[in-house]
């Protein structure tokens, strides 16, 4: 497999955005990426876009072509595929993209993410998103994804003796790097007592342990090495691994509900890939759309023991100038979860941070940076780890 | 100079507390008053609609000032009793100025009083009438369960609006208009519906921040220039934070700051909030009042306030503040039963 190298990214701010269209948010992207990479459309051979919801939010299908269209790209002819993949949409759609300039089918291509919540009612957006669990066996019989949360945090803390105060910690540390990101759809810190006190969603979590509801759009130019070193003298970015693990959808058919083992898979086969280990990261953005999420995974990705992450972020993991500073972007919970674009935006931050331009949020000196973008409860989980060239 | 000749409200006596609607549907009211700002609501009575508010309120402005020559009456609301044949007929005949004066109804969610004040402006400044009546009053709907039954609440007040012997003079006026869904009802429907978080930014405050500024802009005014500033009251919050975020000091609003305890009486809100700062303005007072309609605009007002006010008889109506403390507390029970939300018998 050749070499792949992201040369160029672009989002928009994640958020609110009542007056922008789900095509006008992936052209803000897709155009800033275009720019940042300093090439023309025409370099473009191919288009991936995740995208969950467009379908049932704006009752826009097909939007491959129409992201093409509004992009400036339909008149190259180029093929443009939507990839859905629950909340992990858009690091599926990345997997793709990295996947077809790896075996050489293509030189460059734009992997994009966008996704438009806010256009329809809270009760709505709760049905569609709880699309990516199980339909017939977990949401007919009254689960959401927010309950299957509360399921697994309240498991966690019987097992592992966790305290509620722990899982708190992790929405206080994403609010305190996106409080430094100009991208965060919330720029307010919390404290471990405002997590507590919040309005309860499912027992024990509450909204400050919840993922917000977001509009926006990431980008990303997948391009060859060759390439990428004619077009950037510096800020190379080499993706050294991008993997893709599964898991049963529902809850029930786990051997256990702490741990999300397509993470463990993904994580195996990432490091194997990139030829590192845990103890090799630099920095993390990790799923945290909620809380208990985030602590499973910094578990599954090897980085702290089964039952210990809390312990760890008490003792100050996951600051920017920490061992392994996790979320620099503020993560789901503060920087935004607009579905699709997610997983591309953690990339964006990788490479953000890997070319240092992450500003008042940056990791001192990082070497190189993984991401996990899970869909659903843990059906699927997709691992990247970027490496900064020169 | 055209401005207010006499002005009245009326508040509904009844009242149910947050506590009491958050009880029958399992929420939590420390988390409605916290997020609202609000801490109990106005009932309409059995007996009193937007026709019966819109009465009260014209003949507490009447009580403190005769009108001279009542040439329009124009009564905003989204609760009108009627769908088709007007509520302005019947406060036209129940304050003795029909037949000979013209009348209509007007509608534009929460601003319809507003807009009523600016039409009638426009006839006594034109000379069409000397003077004229322009009501916002509410007798306001939120289905049951829904966020909106903690806030909608019933009351009014009316404005006789002429060019002679005025109190406070409206100096200016100006208007921001645009198609936005944020809240609606149509027709044969029961119940608003509302676009939940939508009513925020890109609605309420879009509207009511760019027309305060541009209000201040033409006028060549700062927030300091202000003794008292009031805005259209959805609830607590909104009006708060769209004073602090113009510059407005808690004590310039806190006079018209009348929803935590009444609530949004929708058509009467920002005014009946211009009516508590009227009860305690003295001459040279300048005041900012802005309301703002759902669908969506915001109408502006410049008001100073004249030497006319030291020989005015205020005291020959209850002030808006009294009202409010004239309160009487009723359970849920009690509330669906004034609401008419049991459902009876043939």
């Amino acid at each position: 497999m050749r070499d792949v190298v992201i040369v160029g990214v672009g989002q928009t701010k994640f958020g609110e955005h009542w007056e922008k269209s789900l095509r006008a948010l992936a052209v803000e992207a897709g155009l800033k990426a275009i720019e940042d990479a300093g090439i023309y459309s025409k370099d473009i051979e191919a288009i991936y876009g995740g995208n969950m919801s467009a379908g049932s939010t704006t009752f826009q299908d097909h939007i491959g072509p129409l992201l093409a269209d509004f992009t400036g790209l339909a008149i190259n002819r180029i093929p443009a595929i939507r990839i859905e993949n629950g909340s992990a949409s858009g690091a599926a759609a990345f997997h793709e993209g990295f996947l077809a300039v790896a075996s050489g089918n293509y030189d460059t291509v734009l992997v994009g993410g966008v996704e438009k919540l806010t256009d329809v009612s809270m009760e709505e957006i709760t049905e569609v998103l709880s699309g990516e669990v199980d339909r017939e066996w977990e949401l007919f019989n009254g689960a959401t994804l927010a309950s299957l949360a509360g399921l697994m945090a309240r498991r966690y803390m019987v097992e592992y003796n966790t305290k509620r105060e722990q899982i708190a910690l992790m929405p206080v540390l994403s609010h305190k790097h996106g409080s430094l990101n100009p991208y965060a759809q919330f720029k307010n810190t919390i404290k471990v007592e405002d997590v507590l006190k919040s309005t309860m969603v499912a027992d024990p979590l509450t909204m400050l342990d919840c993922a917000p509801v977001s509009d926006g759009a990431s980008a990303v130019i997948l391009t060859t090495m060759e390439n990428a070193k004619k077009w950037r003298k510096d800020g190379i970015v080499k993706v050294k691994a991008s993997s893709v693990a599964s898991d049963y959808i529902a809850l029930q058919s786990r051997e256990n509900i702490t741990r999300f083992d397509s993470t463990v898979e993904a994580a195996r086969k990432a490091y194997k890939m990139a030829g590192l280990e845990p103890k090799d990261i630099s920095l993390v953005e990790i799923h945290d759309a909620y809380s208990i999420f985030g602590l499973i995974a910094l578990e599954d990705l090897g980085f702290f023991k089964k039952g210990t992450a809390g312990k760890y972020l008490e003792e100050g993991y996951g600051n920017l100038d920490s061992r392994l500073p996790i979320n620099p972007s503020g993560g789901l919970k503060a920087k935004g979860h607009p579905v699709g674009a997610t997983g591309v935006g953690q990339i964006v931050e990788a490479t953000l941070q890997l070319r240092k331009e992450a500003d008042k949020r940056q990791v001192p000196d990082p070497k190189n940076a993984l991401t996990l973008n899970i869909g659903g409860s843990g059906g699927s989980s997709i691992v990247h780890i970027m490496e900064v060239v020169k | 100079m055209v401005g207010i000749v006499t002005y009245g409200s009326y508040i509904p006596r009844f009242r149910i507390k947050v506590e009491e609607i958050a009880r029958v549907w399992g929420e939590d009211p420390e988390d409605i008053k916290n997020g609202l700002y609000i801490y109990s609501k106005s009932v309409p009575g059995p007996d009193e609609d937007t026709a019966t508010i819109s009465v009260e309120s014209l003949r507490n402005a009447m009580a403190r000032k005769k009108p001279s020559g009542v040439g329009a009456i124009y009564v905003g609301s989204e609760s009108h009793p009627y769908a088709v044949k007007p509520t302005a007929t019947i406060v036209a005949e129940a304050t003795g100025f029909a037949p000979e004066i013209t009348a209509a109804d007007y509608e534009f969610a929460c601003k319809a009083g507003t807009a009523a004040m600016q039409t009638v402006m426009g006839m006594v400044k034109s000379g069409m009438i000397k003077e004229g009546v322009a009501i916002g009053a509410d007798t306001s709907q939120g289905a049951p369960g829904d966020a909106l039954e903690y806030s909608a609440a019933a009351g009014g007040t009316a404005f006789v609006i002429g060019n002679e012997n005025v109190i406070a003079e409206i100096k200016a006026t100006y208007s921001i208009t645009t198609d936005t869904p944020d809240f609606w009802r149509r027709e044969g429907q029961d119940y608003p519906r509302h676009g939940g978080r939508f009513t925020g930014e890109p609605a309420y405050f879009r509207h009511v921040l760019d027309a305060s500024r541009k209000m201040m802009e033409i006028m060549k005014t700062k927030p300091e220039d202000y003794t008292y500033a009031v805005f259209h009251q959805p609830n607590g919050k909104f009006p708060s934070r769209a004073a602090k975020t113009l510059g407005f000091k808690e004590s310039q609003i806190k006079q018209g700051l009348i929803v935590p305890y009444i609530g949004n009486t929708y058509s009467g809100s920002m005014i009946t909030g211009l009516s508590a700062i009227l009860d305690i303005s003295k001459p040279g007072d300048r005041i900012l009042a802005v309301s703002f309609g759902s669908g969506a605009g915001s109408d502006a007002f410049h008001i100073e306030i004249t030497k006319e006010i030291e020989n005015y008889k205020k005291e020959n109506a209850q002030s808006v503040w009294s009202q409010i403390e004239r309160s009487k507390f009723i359970d849920y029970a009690y509330y669906a039963k004034f609401k008419r939300k049991i459902k009876m018998g043939e």
